[in-house]
């Protein structure tokens, strides 16, 4: 029946979510999670650091054990791909040959890995990380080499990096920017990362673009930029961005900018189809800009929260204050809103130390907070933004002033 | 293995067997118990896995870290002197027999 069926396609954290959720709050239809990898829903922020260092381990990855989906009734499709969509019909084509009648079809598909097109980008022993199998493989990699470059001074890069040392492997970072994180930190904070990355072990060169990557006896051997510089490496880690999968939408005509259009219902130009998670590009209420995609657990999972309520008919705008981490070896970064736009930094803690916050604002308003290991001033700045209570740029400032109890006032009011 | 029992905020109560080693929210998890949600997979960055442990056990429980206590004041339920957040337990021999509560809502 049609009319009592949600089509998830996408099994990663968002697909996974809404199916969740819509169980949890008692929707009786049929739920259809449909994923192209193999595995059931596993968590992918431990790839890039914990599971390489061995825990957790695969089991320790699965975001439910497989009893979940019986007892949930979730059926789960693995190693399948949505192929094209029949708007008119709310008919979904597998690419093993099944139709899929539904009543709501949400788009949780995720994005991909940005290639990078140099000579020698297909080498054994080069890597791109977003799925297990890559990380599996790639574990296997780093028990072995003595030197590995990253390309792309991003977080999934430097999360990356600072496993490696721990392996006692030899790290460049390649970078095309002059510093790492670019489009997501301020350099103020950016300056902490490099400093202490450095200290840690990990040489970096900035301004840089690869030019080929050269090999011996099939397997990747080094790195040449084009100014000409050349690093030794047995493993090659290119961690360059994604691309959002869009494609799937678009062939059915459905609006794709940077993402699959969505509005503050998260739903597309048809009513029936929602998209959730790392593909949706939709207005926020943080960004400077309005429209924004974004890349996060904290996305993925309450965009998800937010569809599967409103299939249930309780349509609410998404609202959710956005927020990321990303650990890089001792190094805790979290950042809560959106900075992006801001024109005045206030820095609490000490910026040449390894705790530090920087809070951004754009004429006058907290847009968002960079911290690195001050969590208690991440979890504020959440607060303080989702309770949408103003803090000063000379309130940021004083360091006598207690922003979490000004943080649990604005909770409580 | 250690047996560990959550108790629902109805009083229902469930023990499993928690593989020594692995965190509080995973053998939760492994174990079907729904009340631990635990959306950022054991990273310490969501407070969905927040549980109340009683006082008689905490001795035996790892101290509360930085992250950990910023964090548990983000819990939906209250924080109470008892709340811990279950990815930052391992699971150990000496906690066989651990009681947890779970609070009324992670979301």
């Amino acid at each position: 029946m049609s009319a009592s069926t949600v089509a998830i396609v996408g099994a990663g954290l968002a697909g996974f979510q809404v199916a969740s959720s819509l169980r949890e709050h008692g929707y009786q239809g049929r739920v259809i999670l449909i994923g192209e990898e193999s595995h059931r829903p596993y968590h992918r922020p431990p790839l890039s650091k914990g599971y390489l260092l061995g825990s957790p381990d695969e089991s320790g990855l699965a975001m439910r054990p497989d009893e979940y989906f019986v007892d949930k009734k979730i059926e789960f499709l693995p190693s399948t791909r949505a192929v094209s969509i029949d708007r008119a019909h709310r008919k979904l084509a597998l690419d093993n040959g099944a139709v899929v009648e539904f009543e709501h079809l949400v788009l949780a598909v995720g994005a991909r890995n940005r290639p990078l097109h140099v000579p020698g980008y297909d080498l054994n022993g080069v890597f791109l990380l977003r799925h297990l199998d890559e990380a599996r493989a790639l574990r296997l990699r780093l028990e072995k080499a003595r030197r590995a470059v990253v390309i792309g001074a991003g977080f999934i890069g430097l999360e990356f990096a600072a496993t490696a040392l721990k392996f006692g492997v030899d790290v460049t970072v390649l970078e095309v920017a002059d510093r790492p994180m670019s489009r997501a930190l301020t350099p103020i904070m950016a300056e902490v990362f490099t400093r202490e990355h450095s200290r840690a072990g990990v040489r970096f060169l900035f301004n840089t673009q690869v030019k080929r990557l050269l090999a011996d006896e099939g397997r990747v051997a080094s790195v040449e930029t084009v100014e000409g510089v050349s690093t030794d490496a047995e493993l090659v880690l290119i961690g360059i961005g994604v691309i959002p999968n869009v494609e799937l939408a678009a062939t059915c005509n459905l609006e794709v900018r940077n993402g699959i259009l969505v509005d503050a219902l998260l739903a597309t130009s048809d009513p029936h189809i929602s998209a959730v998670g790392d593909c949706a590009c939709y207005p926020s209420r943080y960004a400077a800009d309005k429209m924004v995609r974004l890349e996060s657990v904290q996305n993925a999972t309450d965009q998800a929260r937010c569809v599967a309520t409103r299939i249930l008919g309780k349509a609410m705008p998404y609202a959710a204050v956005p927020w990321f981490w990303s650990d890089q070896g001792a190094l805790k970064l979290q950042i809560a809103g959106l900075t992006a736009g801001h024109d005045q930094t206030i820095v609490r803690g000490d910026p040449a130390g390894t705790s530090c916050s920087v809070f951004c604002f754009r004429q006058g308003r907290l847009l968002g907070v960079e911290s690195v290991n001050r969590p208690g001033d991440h979890i504020s700045a959440r607060k303080l933004l989702g309770n949408n209570v103003n803090l000063t740029p000379a309130q940021a400032a004083d360091e006598t002033l207690d922003l979490k109890r000004l943080a649990a006032g604005a909770a409580a009011a | 293995m250690a047996k560990i029992t959550f108790v629902k905020p109805d009083g229902t109560q469930t023990a499993i067997d928690a593989k020594i080693g692995a965190t509080l929210m995973q053998a939760g998890i492994d174990g079907g118990i729904n009340g631990i949600v635990a959306e950022c997979g054991g990273c310490c960055q969501c407070a969905t896995c927040h549980v109340y442990v009683a006082a008689e056990w905490q001795s035996r429980l790892p101290p509360i870290g930085e992250s950990e206590d910023a964090m548990l004041d983000n819990t939906v339920s209250d924080r109470l002197p008892e709340s811990r957040l279950s990815c930052e337990i391992k699971v150990t021999a000496e906690l066989d027999g651990l009681i947890v509560r779970l609070p009324a809502r992670q979301v």
